[in-house]
């Protein structure tokens, strides 16, 4: 122990001392939080038009806020990353999901039209129809496209990364996918993405 | 408001989270310093660029409505 801190710790009494750790603690902390880059990570696990949304509105909203950003796909989610993104909804078994028209006058745009599952399931082309009724919906509300925000993932160096699993499962060739991906990789390397990440979704 | 922003972004008709995103890649090209003026007519934008300018640490110098239009004026840090 040098001379100086033997005098400080002499002259100190517990209460000071006390009062000086707390100051310290609290600017020490301050300092660290500031110097923290938040991290997000995703498991984006669905490849349907609607659920395409939420994984890629959150990851790019949060790299915008400047935050350390990776999205994991694995199984359906896998065809979020394809080059040709040729995603589909269906309001199959999906009592949640408004089925307004998105043209016409506005008492026909009010109509929540409850069609029955057995229709839905019935109809050839139902998903179709449904599929190209949301993409006008879409564009009438301003909302971006999943190729707009995958764009503005990319652009904000979103580290997207691929589950090597499904590909084989699913037996896909890896010339489907977009260059951009930039690992294809197992559980064992995306947990401790996830553990060191602050915020951890799965989607 | 005597605000005089030097950049000038038009994200009318756009929807969360476009909004946040064209700001975030506007503020991108500027100088610190410099205030970007943003207009809007999403309803979210208004406690969402609080939030943005609060977490990036941009000042959010002013911001006013009027007939369904928001406005923003943002001061890069």
């Amino acid at each position: 122990m040098g001379a100086s801190e033997e005098i400080m710790t002499k002259s100190l009494d517990k209460s000071q001392f006390d009062q000086w750790f707390d100051q310290r603690f609290e600017s020490k902390m301050t300092e660290r939080e500031d110097a923290h880059v938040a991290s997000l990570a995703i498991i984006a696990t669905k490849g349907t038009l609607d659920w395409a949304y939420p994984p890629f509105i959150l990851a790019s909203t949060a790299s915008a806020l400047g935050w350390d950003v990776s999205v994991f796909f694995t199984f359906y989610g896998l065809e979020l990353l394809k080059k040709n993104l040729t995603l589909e909804v269906s309001p199959l078994g999906n009592p949640g999901m408004p089925m307004k028209m998105p043209f016409g006058p506005k008492w026909l745009k009010d109509i929540n039209w409850k069609v029955p599952n057995l229709v839905m399931a019935g109809v050839p082309g139902f998903e179709k129809v449904a599929t190209g009724l949301m993409h006008q919906t879409v564009k009438n509300n301003g909302v971006a496209t999943i190729e707009e925000l995958r764009s503005a993932c990319i652009e904000a160096d979103v580290k997207l990364v691929a589950c090597q699993m499904t590909v084989e499962l699913f037996g896909y060739s890896p010339d489907d996918f977009i260059p951009e991906i930039k690992d294809w990789i197992g559980a064992a390397s995306f947990l401790p993405v996830a553990q060191k990440s602050d915020v951890c979704l799965f989607i | 408001m005597n605000t005089v922003a030097t950049q000038f972004l038009d994200a009318r008709g756009l929807n969360c989270p476009l909004p946040i995103l064209r700001t975030k890649k506007a503020l991108n090209e500027m100088a610190a310093g410099e205030t970007l003026s943003i207009l809007s007519t999403d309803p979210g934008s208004v406690k969402d660029m609080q939030a943005f300018c609060k977490q990036t640490r941009n000042e959010l110098v002013a911001s006013n409505a009027n007939a369904g239009e928001f406005e923003f004026f943002i001061r890069k840090a």
